[in-house]
């Protein structure tokens, strides 16, 4: 499945839906997403990834950019991920940069 | 990062079919991520000329062959920053021209691709024995890695030397049976499953067996009985010092080993347990003139290895070569490595295998002031690390108590090992012997303290705890080198019976001498060490040298805590023992004086009379008391220890130093008792009905705390 991302900014909260196979050669796509929401005022960065089948190194990375670019005091939520993301998250430690969630919760 | 990229000096100045390239970065060495491209570095003293290799990841072929301009060698190194490259997606690797004269050193060969000395992470080999393809013109290729870890706040816990409670284990073998129950088997992740097991169990260091790449396949051969495939199993062949073992790691099929490792480590010290690493800089998975060239004998044979004059490689290390430890190019290496990992990887500690072959010259003469080894007591960045030798190699090099120490070295000490194992086999002539390892041997390092010595039974060298008291020979059949491999020099004892036996008696006697071991080993000062899964009663089935075996013969067998489960309890509660009383874990040696004045020596020495030791060479008892108003040399106080070694074949009674007024006798450890018998909780011990003697049981040991 392509690769496929979405996002839009509504009161504060940016929502990027990701789908597909997140991979190096797509990680470059995710982060000029984010790259856009730099010097926005964002608070919460929603990732909807429940459609999201596989994350390599490249995408768990941007996470970490993500982090490094929109400052520590936006919370990121990853929703509804997989498994397999689930475990290579925990597994590399990136699960503290995120907050696991069924449902965006606002 | 915009001001910062467009540096003049980060434009390219040359082009290759679609690459750019520019000058490059001398130092550091390896391969570093700079803006917009990849900085590539590498020394040379020899090569006629290099060529950068650019793989994609898992490609049969490079993209691109890149040859440096010779304008962008200086000195003996070779740089090159390369633009546009895919982080995630590259391997490199290099190819070295120069002279093939091995009588001269020289062993270039521009027809391998060869794998860089510093390169941060391994491609080639991501999964524990995948299948490799054999015709890869580039089996083990370096990669970049990302330095973006969170660690958050941690940091190396510096917990004191004397303080520490280690646990040697090997990463695949700690949970890789089924029996483990963890979801990843056999790597990184699944240990950190099991640290509330290290916790409950008391230790505070894990020594992991060798993580830096290696290759599983060196070797490898079939059984000649079973056909199994035998590999190096234990790693202790390295192929690249900076990069953690892909297949070790759940995640080694992402590229993500580094990350995966470097959790754990941060899990284990939030958990209070330090990371000592068993490294192996002695020599490498190179072999000699007949082994493979995968990186150091095609970059700079002569640089990186002990040479003959004739031009073949010193075998100090009984594998085959030996590096070049104390070329300053090899030292400056060895050094980059371990702050590399002191740093990125936050290391608490290094074991050095077959330490000695470190002092030796590059003639391969033992030196007196080896450089290397003051270095890394000395080095800044190394300053709050443990540096631990085994202080002996291949070649009869052995220094224990002599390894020079620069104030900072500690050594394995071989002589705890073999001088509480004859104890416990009940040989004669030992009792002098053993005074001196249960005080932290001042014999072999009077100014050095107690933290100088390791103190251990057993290692992933040799017999397990319980083989040790079950088998009188090595049984290395399984290892196909018709049974010449491996230690003969055990001083085990079956008990009775070789291997597995029903004899209630002799298994009783088995679990007896176990707890025996584990009593003295966590008693003695100095830092004790003991081996994964002697806490359970593991059996390798009388293999001392599993080094080849991907199955049981390694796999630990949680089962056993069942099985064995007053071993287990006993483990648990002696090591806890170890950790609630100071007493046992003083710096500096004893003074053998009263210099607090509470009326007895630091520590005194007993036999069936007390006060009275009997020094004679048929004797085969023994009784010290530690006074606990001389607790970490004097600095606090605790309980009163008294211990009585009993290894005469006869129960015996044992006269009772006298307490002070007001001060009674508890019995702590009794190993002639069955289980549960055999030990009272820590602060819940039993009041001695006779506050004057007791009677120690045949090859028994008799704890008690006086308070």
């Amino acid at each position: 499945m392509d690769f496929t991302v979405v996002s839009e900014i509504t009161d504060n909260i940016a929502t990027v839906t990701l789908k597909g196979s997140l991979d190096s050669a797509s990680a470059s796509v995710f982060q000029e997403e984010i790259q856009k929401l730099i010097g926005q005022p964002i608070k919460d960065l929603v990732l909807r990834v429940s459609e999201l089948s596989f994350m390599a190194s490249a995408g768990l990375r941007m996470i970490i950019f993500a982090k490094q670019k929109l400052g520590s005091a936006v919370n990121i939520f990853l929703v509804s991920p997989q498994d397999q993301i689930i475990d290579t998250l925990q597994m590399t430690g990136f699960i503290h940069s995120v907050h696991i969630v069924d449902k965006y919760p606002k | 990062m915009a001001d910062f990229d467009t540096r003049i000096d980060y434009y390219p100045t040359h082009e290759l079919e679609g690459i750019k390239y520019r000058r490059g970065r001398v130092l550091p060495f390896g391969a570093t991520m700079v803006p917009n491209g990849v900085n590539f570095s590498i020394y040379s003293s020899s090569a006629s000329s290099c060529t950068l290799v650019l793989f994609e990841k898992n490609a049969d072929q490079p993209f691109a062959e890149i040859p440096f301009p010779q304008e962008f060698m200086i000195g003996n190194v070779y740089s090159m920053i390369v633009f546009d490259l895919d982080f995630e997606n590259l391997e490199y690797g290099y190819r070295m021209d120069g002279p093939f004269n091995p009588e001269e050193g020289h062993r270039f060969d521009k027809s391998k691709v060869l794998s860089d000395p510093y390169a941060k992470a391994i491609g080639g080999r991501d999964e524990w024995l995948a299948p490799p393809n054999w015709d890869n013109v580039y089996p083990h290729r370096s990669r970049l890695v990302f330095e973006d870890f969170d660690w958050e706040t941690d940091k190396p816990l510096q917990t004191p030397t004397e303080d520490l409670v280690i646990y040697e284990a090997h990463v695949r073998s700690f949970t890789k049976h089924p029996s483990s129950g963890v979801k990843n088997k056999g790597t990184f992740a699944g240990i950190r499953e099991k640290i509330q097991y290290l916790l409950d169990l008391g230790i505070n260091c894990i020594e992991l067996m060798p993580v830096y790449e290696f290759d599983e396949y060196e070797h490898s051969k079939k059984n000649p009985e079973t056909g199994e495939l035998l590999v190096n199993y234990w790693g202790y062949s390295t192929l690249n010092f900076f990069a953690p073992k892909s297949g070790y790691a759940a995640t080694g099929k992402y590229g993500m080993q580094v990350d995966e490792l470097k959790t754990l480590i941060k899990e284990l010290h939030k958990h209070g347990i330090e990371v000592i690493l068993d490294v192996v800089f002695n020599h490498t998975a190179e072999g000699d003139h007949r082994g493979p060239t995968i990186s150091f004998k095609g970059i700079d044979n002569k640089t990186y290895y002990m040479l003959t004059p004739e031009g073949y490689y010193y075998n100090f290390s009984g594998t085959g070569n030996t590096l070049n430890c104390n070329h300053p190019v090899v030292r400056n290496m060895v050094l980059d490595c371990l702050r590399y990992w002191a740093s990125e990887y936050h290391i608490d500690g290094f074991r050095f295998d077959l330490a000695a072959i470190l002092g030796r010259a590059q003639d391969g003469s033992p030196l007196n002031n080896p450089p290397l080894l003051e270095s890394l007591a000395y080095d800044p960045v190394l300053g709050k690390c443990k540096l631990i030798a085994e202080a002996w190699d291949a070649g009869g090099l052995y220094q224990v108590g002599s390894f020079p120490a620069y104030g900072r070295w500690a050594e394995w000490n071989g002589k705890y090992r073999d001088t509480i194992r004859r104890v416990l086999k009940g040989e004669e002539n030992m009792i002098g012997e053993l005074s001196q390892r249960i005080q932290g041997s001042p014999d072999l390092y009077l100014t050095r303290g107690t933290t100088a010595g390791i103190n251990f039974i057993t290692c992933h060298d040799g017999f397990t705890l319980y083989d040790l008291f079950a088998y009188n020979e090595k049984h290395n059949d399984a290892n196909g080198e018709n049974n010449n491999d491996g230690n003969n020099d055990n001083f085990s004892w079956n008990c009775g019976c070789e291997g597995e036996t029903d004899d209630e008696g002799i298994n009783i006697l088995r679990h007896r001498q176990i707890k025996n071991a584990l009593s003295i080993l966590m008693l003695s000062q100095g830092v004790p060490m003991i081996l994964m899964g002697d806490e359970m009663g593991r059996t390798k089935y009388g293999n001392n040298n599993t080094y080849c075996h991907d199955n049981e013969l390694n796999w630990l067998n949680w089962d056993l805590i069942d099985k064995n489960a007053d071993i287990y309890h006993f483990a648990k509660h002696i090591i806890n023992f170890r950790r609630n009383h100071p007493v046992l874990r003083n710096k500096e040696h004893y003074s053998n004086t009263d210099y607090k004045g509470t009326g007895f020596s630091d520590i005194s020495f007993h036999g069936v009379q007390a006060w009275n030791a009997d020094w004679s060479n048929s004797n085969r008892v023994f009784a010290f008391m530690l006074d606990g108003g001389h607790a970490k040399n004097g600095s606090e106080i605790d309980d009163t220890i008294y211990m009585a070694i009993n290894m005469y074949w006869d129960a015996l009674p044992f006269e009772l130093p006298q307490l002070p007024d007001g001060k009674k006798w508890y019995v702590s450890v009794n190993t002639d008792m069955p289980s549960p018998y055999d030990f009272h909780q820590i602060n819940n011990e039993q009041l001695m009905d006779d506050q004057y003697s007791c009677t120690v049981g045949p090859r028994a040991i008799i704890i008690l705390v006086g308070r």
